[in-house]
């Protein structure tokens, strides 16, 4: 049973990290057609029908690059940084439930590798670590634009984690729970926590979109400005870890947002045509992807529509309109479970 | 004020709804998802080709005349007329036996047009009093070398097996003209 056990976690857990990794490059292909779409063009088209295999030639370059380790930096720091932004961008989505459990044969498969009861405040340290990646990777470079981009990211990145934080104390209020499973549990049917938390997740999801240092708010590796931030002096498969991380990241902030605001695998009406509690699981896990791909393409849509803020902008945002605002929200939210008892 | 177009900077206070900015960013992304539907402009070189017009500038050829004789003859009005200098030749007496081969007494020996000065604006097929030289509807293809784009009568020349059609620069508006031109040239050095 035991070893069953193991055996089951483990495949989750490959199951969980491939289906991230393949994900996160195709991301990148997504993002180059969205951006050709947008902009009236075709995107790449040329490897493989309809440039499917675009990633894989990518991947393939990245490897095959020489890699370049600055004279003056400090080496042990300069390869612990890419380390760290790709370690914690696979951990996040570990607590992320894809959907109800499968039950064979009497034993019942829960679709998440652990239920933690801290979901949460489990991904909130997971992604404050991830800070750690970028700032390491820029100080590490010794070079004048990475450092820029590393202060600029830590900043940025920590400003935005504390309004981050305080639109979840609104839903948690609300759900009594801070376990993943058990939120996107509650939302069955319509009572989806948009509909309750509409400000909230406004701030959750521009906040996302800061954490994950995308348009508007990719101050940290704006190429105007900086050249590339604090990836600058990295090459080879380093570059490409970061990239990478970045579109891991996007992919696991979309799933949140999916899950906490968006009923997660929950899909209103479903339950009438479908009763096999399997089948269901299953509808779940295509219900859920199907939200993810919609906020993978919306985060896509958004960057370009929207130009990057100007730094002392993105502060004043952060500090003095998201703050303020996210307390509101939570007084709001008080005042509404007072008065409506749920 | 020269102009009429100068425009008073308004710098009035931005409304509650504009500083919120939403309405803006939807905005926004209702115009960028517009353009996701709409048709792309990109044309995929190779597999499609841009419409060119019917009489487009492109590709040089030295016309042979219906017995497959080079109709040059190396008199090098066109490399006068050329505003870039590409056009550059060698002539040469025909020799006896050589008939079939070149029109007229005289031909070129080595007739050269440098695809990298050639502008193609078409005075030099304005300027051959032979109808040797047009421009066709093909596209010079690239090179990554400069010797390449030096093209010789190898690729010029019209071979008498794989006419090229050039009809739609020949029309018999523009062969009224050249034959006139000779005409008109002579009128013009009597008034003066």
């Amino acid at each position: 049973m035991v070893s069953g056990y193991i055996i089951y976690k483990s495949i989750m857990v490959v199951v969980v990290f491939l289906i991230g990794l393949g994900i996160a490059a195709y991301s990148t292909y997504a993002e180059r057609k969205v951006a050709a779409f947008l902009q009236d063009r075709l995107g790449p088209n040329k490897a493989g029908p309809y440039g499917l295999l675009q990633p894989i030639a990518d991947g393939v370059k990245m490897f095959m690059k020489e890699e370049i380790i600055p004279d003056v930096s400090n080496k042990f720091l300069f390869i612990l940084g890419p380390c760290i932004a790709m370690l914690t961008a696979c951990m996040t989505g570990v607590v992320i439930p894809w959907s109800t459990p499968i039950t064979i044969n009497g034993v019942s498969y829960p679709l998440q590798i652990t239920d933690i009861n801290i979901g949460i405040l489990y991904v909130f340290g997971v992604v404050s670590i991830g800070v750690y990646g970028i700032m390491i990777g820029g100080w590490a470079s010794n070079n004048k634009f990475s450092l820029l981009g590393a202060l600029r990211a830590s900043a940025q990145m920590i400003s935005y984690e504390i309004a981050m934080g305080l639109s979840i104390i609104a839903l948690v209020m609300m759900t009594g729970t801070i376990s993943l499973q058990e939120i996107a549990a509650q939302q069955s049917g319509w009572h989806w926590n948009i509909i309750y938390q509409p400000l909230g997740f406004l701030i959750f999801i521009t906040c996302a979109f800061a954490e994950c240092n995308r348009t508007p708010f990719d101050l940290p590796e704006c190429e105007t400005e900086l050249v590339g931030g604090y990836h600058t002096e990295y090459s080879s498969m380093k570059l490409g870890f970061y990239l990478f991380a970045e579109y891991v990241n996007m992919f696991i902030s979309s799933a949140i947002i999916s899950t906490l605001y968006f009923g997660g695998y929950n899909m209103p009406l479903i339950g009438r045509f479908v009763t096999d509690p399997n089948m269901l699981s299953i509808l779940g896990v295509v219900f859920l992807f199907a939200k993810i791909f919609f906020f993978i393409f919306f985060f896509m849509w958004i960057r370009w529509t929207i130009p990057r803020f100007r730094y002392d902008q993105l502060m004043h945002l952060g500090w003095r309109i998201f703050i303020p605002l996210s307390i509101l929200n939570i007084l709001l939210t008080g005042a509404g479970i007072l008065f409506f008892n749920r | 004020m020269l102009t009429n177009r100068s425009k008073v900077v308004v710098n009035k206070q931005m409304s509650f709804m504009e500083r919120i900015y939403l309405p803006a960013v939807v905005g926004g992304l209702m115009t960028t998802i517009k353009h996701l539907f709409r048709k792309k402009t990109t044309i995929d070189y190779p597999k499609e080709k841009r419409e060119i017009s019917e009489n487009y500038r492109g590709q040089h050829i030295l016309k042979v005349d219906e017995n497959g004789a080079e109709r040059c003859t190396a008199c090098g009005l066109c490399a006068v007329s050329c505003p870039a200098e590409a056009i550059s030749m060698t002539a040469a007496e025909r020799k006896k036996g050589e008939e079939l081969k070149y029109r007229e007494e005289k031909y070129a020996a080595v007739y050269e047009i440098n695809m990298l000065r050639c502008i193609f604006c078409g005075l030099c097929e304005e300027a051959c009093p032979k109808e040797a030289i047009f421009l066709t509807d093909r596209l010079v293809p690239v090179s990554g070398e400069r010797d390449a784009m030096i093209y010789g009568k190898d690729k010029l020349t019209e071979k008498h097996y794989n006419e090229v059609d050039i009809s739609k620069r020949q029309t018999p508006a523009v062969l009224a003209f050249k034959q006139n031109k000779q005409y008109q040239h002579n009128q013009l050095k009597q008034t003066r």
